[in-house]
């Protein structure tokens, strides 16, 4: 099934469902539903990186060079992972300035320079040439190699073939009228292609799944999987080589370095990458998920690539096949046509996408920045003065498209031949990589000028052009080859592959290292010799300043000029056509909140800059500046207004970040002191509570003790008995006032934390026996009985005995309280566990409830039998004891039920030196 | 016919001090410990005054006097608050619920006998 005529029956019908993609998106895109708004789409495109260079270039590359190929696609990787600071703020600012291409771009930044725009749109052109050339170069070769099948036959010498039977001469003409079609069917004020996004994304799917399933098929059709296919190509000796990442690439480390640079370079400046990247992009957002799905197709494209290298250099061991052929020639040898005929379409796919995509941003670029600044200043042809210039325009893009296809040709001629299909790829790489200082310090200096990028710009294009390009022309015999070898008029410093004697270098590592050096020091220094005019400085200010500058200062409000608001329409409708200028007037109205004809017949500064914008998204900055300058009356900015305006605008940037800080800070400051407010609140509230609390328990003897003495006194014929009783009440009154003084004062020592410790080494037992013969008497009298349990030895801890004893005390007078006389009983027991010394006082009177449990270690909280009187005391024994235990590094608590009686425990940890052996213990 | 006056406080000592002070006076005095026991007498014992402690168990001194006032058979009984608590806010609360007066613990009882019988005599 590879026939002629089936394969170029498949290759239109392939093309025509890429058709069917691009209308279809086109249409969806005029129903206001984009097709390529996603993340995904934004990613597949950018897959347009990956060439015929790439789906047939890379396993020639990795024949020769073994891993050598991969630093072309380590350099994107690396350099998306910038993407976040750097491709973000160019995205912002071209979509603020309505960028159209690299060269609007650059030049927009240099101050709206039309020369600037027109030298980086020379230099793009003639740097992408060769790669254009490399294109034509794989379709045409691979078309003829599958004409030949069965046969494996290597296409014939380029200069054997009469150029009007050459099948590169029809795939470029063919290409020219598909991206007439694709690209420049309309004119589109912001160069938004929507259509081609979507079909170049459908293609980069194409291409990834053709070249997997051949390199699958390799793999583990031909051989059985990576293991064996690796293996038997390390047993050859001349294979085995190219396993080692570092001695096979000439030049080796700066070699790696140089091409990772390069294609970091490349990835952002390519004006294709440019276009997908930035003029087509829909969504900043969509960055994000590309900033890993870009690196994962470039990783699943390239994992095929050394086993089918190695299985064609094992295959075709005699020689004879170009590697660059073997995604091809593998599949053919071995008779899988369709196979053979997927390769084809998916190296077509690869062809295609970049031709496509590239002589677009090329033309655009073309005409926006060449032709119409040239055609603008030529008064004689009275250009300012015709009514409808959209025409035109399409007509210069066209011819642009067939000028760079038919350049791409004449390449492929001229040098075609000389070298493989990488090598011819990086020469352009090494063209675009000069756009590099002026964009990327463009960004991020405000001190680079105009005349600064065009030295810079020059000199890194001189060095490129004599260092890389003659030399392409040198090999392939259009000059003589002495000028490589010594050097023009046989002057050996001057050799190109070894300027001022840097030799032993690859031709692409020595380029680059003289092209950057000239090309860097040119733009820094020139840029330096004179300080930036107006025009330059506003520019500047805007592209650096892009995210911190107020939108509103970074507009109108450096433009004084005003036009009659008919003239800046009419200028609008030629360019645009009547209706789009009509409704970008009808928007402009609606964003400033006025009805249309309130704007006047006198255009204002803003409305001069809004028509400059719409006018530069066609026609882009530096010729939009042109057409509108002939209308507008502009008082022209010094240099010195500018500057005032610019320091002004940053004055009210810092001074508004000042104000935001300290409101911040204010806000913080309010939030701190709410709280403190509300916690000093809180804790008055707890000491009015407490105080409270207190007045009322003092207040409740003082009751007694006033009422009884004053009946003594009122009554002194009481009977003796009653007197006694009274008397007796006094007494018992003034003790519980006393104690209960005494106990606050207490507890306030302990929570101000200035209570006396004296800790010395304590033996448990000694202090339990003493406090247990101090209470013998009140049990005794309440007829409680008291039992007592101790080990013979325990470890001493690290304790005031005193403060021990008051809260052993308590707990012990607690349990005679609560006991009833007579059947009352508490044991008294110490033990010594986990560390720690543990006293338990285990009773068998009414017992605590689970509720209760918590409450009666609070503050003047007491539990008492509900069904008798209130309990005697202060209510604050046992929150001081647990304020002492806890103190005292240990716990106190309660294990309970109603009825049950109550066991209150505490321990008191050991020291660990201390701590006695259990055998001690047990004795 | 001497009037009926009943103590409600849980603090024992206090309730000898007004027992023994109001007996001397010739009234007629029964006494309970908590709120629940003072509700519970009011129509077998039918006091003409309740000295209501405010911080009595059970049914706090408040609740028994808004209930009492919630009751026309019980509004004509007098009530006289007693609280060692004697914050504005508490002596408000108590007269606002309807008690009569309102006296902070400690008092003196000559002071108290005088306002009892005052409250108690026939022309208020």
């Amino acid at each position: 099934m590879l026939q002629g005529w089936v394969v170029v029956l498949a290759s239109f019908a392939y093309i025509g469902l890429l058709f069917a993609i691009a209308y279809y998106a086109d249409r969806r895109a005029d129903a206001g539903r984009s097709l390529i708004d996603s993340p995904y789409v934004y990613s597949l495109s950018l897959a347009v990186y990956a060439t015929a260079w790439t789906f047939y270039g890379s396993v020639g590359r990795a024949a020769e060079n073994g891993v050598g190929f991969l630093p072309i696609y380590i350099g994107p990787t690396l350099m998306i992972a910038l993407w976040w600071v750097v491709m973000r703020k160019i995205l912002r600012i071209s979509k603020q300035n309505r960028i159209t291409s690299l060269a609007d771009f650059i030049s927009s930044r240099y101050g709206k320079s039309a020369l600037l725009a027109g030298v980086v749109t020379v230099i793009a052109v003639i740097g992408i040439v060769p790669y254009i050339s490399l294109q034509l170069k794989a379709i045409s070769n691979t078309f003829s190699v599958v004409l030949r099948y069965p046969d494996i036959v290597m296409p014939a010498n380029v200069g054997e073939v009469p150029v009007l039977q050459d099948t590169a001469l029809f795939v470029a003409l063919f290409l020219a009228a598909f991206t007439i079609l694709f690209g420049t069917r309309h004119l589109d004020t912001s160069e938004h292609h929507e259509g081609m996004v979507a079909a170049i994304a459908f293609e980069s799917l194409v291409k990834l799944v053709a070249f997997i399933a051949v390199g699958a098929w390799v793999t583990w059709g031909i051989y059985h999987g990576f293991g064996d296919l690796f293996a038997r190509a390390a047993a050859q000796p001349k294979i085995a080589a190219l396993l080692t990442p570092f001695d096979a690439v000439s030049g080796s480390y700066s070699s790696w370095v140089w091409l990772t640079i390069l294609s970091m370079l490349a990835i952002m400046f390519l004006p294709r990458q440019f276009q997908v990247t930035v003029i087509e992009n829909k969504n900043e957002q969509h960055l994000n998920k590309a900033i890993w799905l870009f690196p994962l197709y470039m990783l699943a494209i390239n994992v095929f690539v050394l086993p089918i290298a190695f299985g064609g250099l094992l295959h075709f061991s005699g020689g004879g096949v170009d590697a660059d052929s073997f995604v091809l020639t593998l599949p053919m040898v071995e008779r899988r046509e369709l196979l053979a005929l997927v390769v084809f379409i998916g190296g077509l796919s690869a062809a295609t996408g970049m031709v496509i995509v590239e002589t677009i941003a090329l033309s655009t670029m073309v005409c926006n920045d060449l032709v119409m600044p040239v055609l603008l200043r030529m008064r004689a042809l009275r250009l300012t003065e015709r009514p409808d210039l959209s025409g035109l325009l399409l007509g210069i893009r066209r011819g642009a498209i067939v000028a760079v296809l038919l350049l791409g040709f004449l390449y492929f001629r001229l040098a075609g031949e000389a070298y493989a299909l990488v090598a011819i790829g990086l020469i352009s790489f090494a063209a675009v990589a000069q756009f590099a200082p002026a964009a990327l310090g463009g960004i991020f200096w405000k001190g680079g000028t105009r005349l600064g990028a065009l030295a810079g710009l020059g000199a890194g294009f001189a060095v490129w052009f004599y260092t890389l390009l003659l030399p392409a022309f040198a090999r392939s015999g259009w000059l003589p080859i002495g000028f490589l070898e010594a050097g023009p008029w046989g002057i050996e410093l001057l050799r190109p592959l070894a300027l001022f004697g840097l030799g032993g270098l690859d031709q692409i590592t020595h380029a680059m290292i003289w092209s950057m050096a000239a090309n860097i020091g040119a733009y820094v220094g020139v840029s330096l010799m004179r300080a930036p005019g107006a025009e330059e400085l506003r520019q500047a200010s805007m592209f650096v300043d892009v995210f911190t500058r107020p939108a509103l200062v970074g507009a109108a409000g450096f433009w004084r000029g005003t036009a009659p608001a008919a003239d800046l329409h009419n200028l609008l409708a030629r360019f645009v056509g009547a209706t789009a200028a009509h409704e970008a007037f009808e928007e402009y109205a609606r964003r400033r909140g006025v009805a249309r004809a309130a704007l006047g017949p006198e255009g204002d500064a803003d409305l001069v800059y809004f028509v400059e914008t719409e006018l530069a998204g066609v026609i882009g900055a530096a010729s939009a500046h042109i057409m509108v300058a002939s209308v507008v009356k502009e008082e022209a900015l010094t240099l010195d207004e500018v500057r005032a305006i610019l320091d002004e605008a940053s004055q009210v940037v810092v001074y508004s970040r000042q104000l935001e800080r300290k409101s911040r800070e204010l806000e913080a400051a309010t939030a701190e002191l709410r709280t403190a407010n509300e916690r000093l609140q809180e804790l008055d509230r707890l000491k009015d509570d407490f105080i409270s609390t207190v007045t009322h328990e003092l207040r409740t003897p003082l009751t007694s003790i006033r009422a009884f003495s004053e009946i003594l006194r009122d009554d002194p014929k009481l009977a003796l008995p009653q007197r006694t009783k009274f008397l007796d009440i006094i007494a018992k009154e003034t003790e519980r006032l006393t104690r209960l003084i005494n106990q606050v004062l207490d507890l306030a020592k302990l929570e101000s934390g200035t209570a006396d410790w004296h800790a010395t080494s304590v033996d448990m037992r000694e202090i339990v026996a003493e406090t247990v013969t101090a209470m013998s008497e009140v049990f005794r009298e309440r007829s409680v009985r008291l039992e007592l349990r101790m080990p013979g030895v325990v470890s001493p801890v690290q304790a005031d005995p005193d403060r021990v004893k008051q809260v052993l005390l308590n707990l012990l007078s607690n349990a005679a309280k609560f006991c009833e006389p007579g059947r009352g009983r508490v044991e008294v027991s110490l033990d010594e566990e986990d560390g720690a010394v543990r006293v338990r006082v285990q009773d068998n009177g009414p017992g605590i409830g689970a509720a209760d449990q918590k409450i009666i270690f609070e503050k003047f909280r007491q539990v008492g039998d509900a069904l008798t009187d209130k309990p005697q005391g202060t209510g604050l024994g046992l929150h001081i004891c647990r304020q002492i235990v806890e103190r005292l590094g240990g716990r106190l608590w309660v294990e309970s039920r109603v009825g049950a009686g109550a066991c209150f425990s505490f321990t008191l940890p050991v020291p660990p030196a201390r701590r006695v052996l259990p055998a001690a213990r047990a004795a | 016919m001497s009037k009926r006056v009943l103590i409600v406080d849980d603090e024992p000592n206090i309730v000898a001090a007004l027992e023994f002070l109001l007996e001397k006076n010739g009234y007629q005095v029964q006494v309970a410990a908590n709120g629940e026991e003072a509700l519970a007498r009011l129509d077998e014992f039918a006091p003409d005054l309740v000295l209501l402690d405010v911080m009595v168990p059970k049914v706090s001194g408040y609740e028994v006097c808004q209930r009492m006032r919630a009751q026309p058979k019980w509004r004509a009984i007098k009530i006289v608050m007693l609280s060692a608590r004697g914050r504005e806010v508490e002596v408000e609360k108590g007269m606002s619920l309807g008690a009569d007066l309102y006296v902070t613990k400690p008092f003196s009882s000559a002071e108290l006998v005088a306002t009892i019988g005052g409250l108690l005599s026939p022309q208020t």
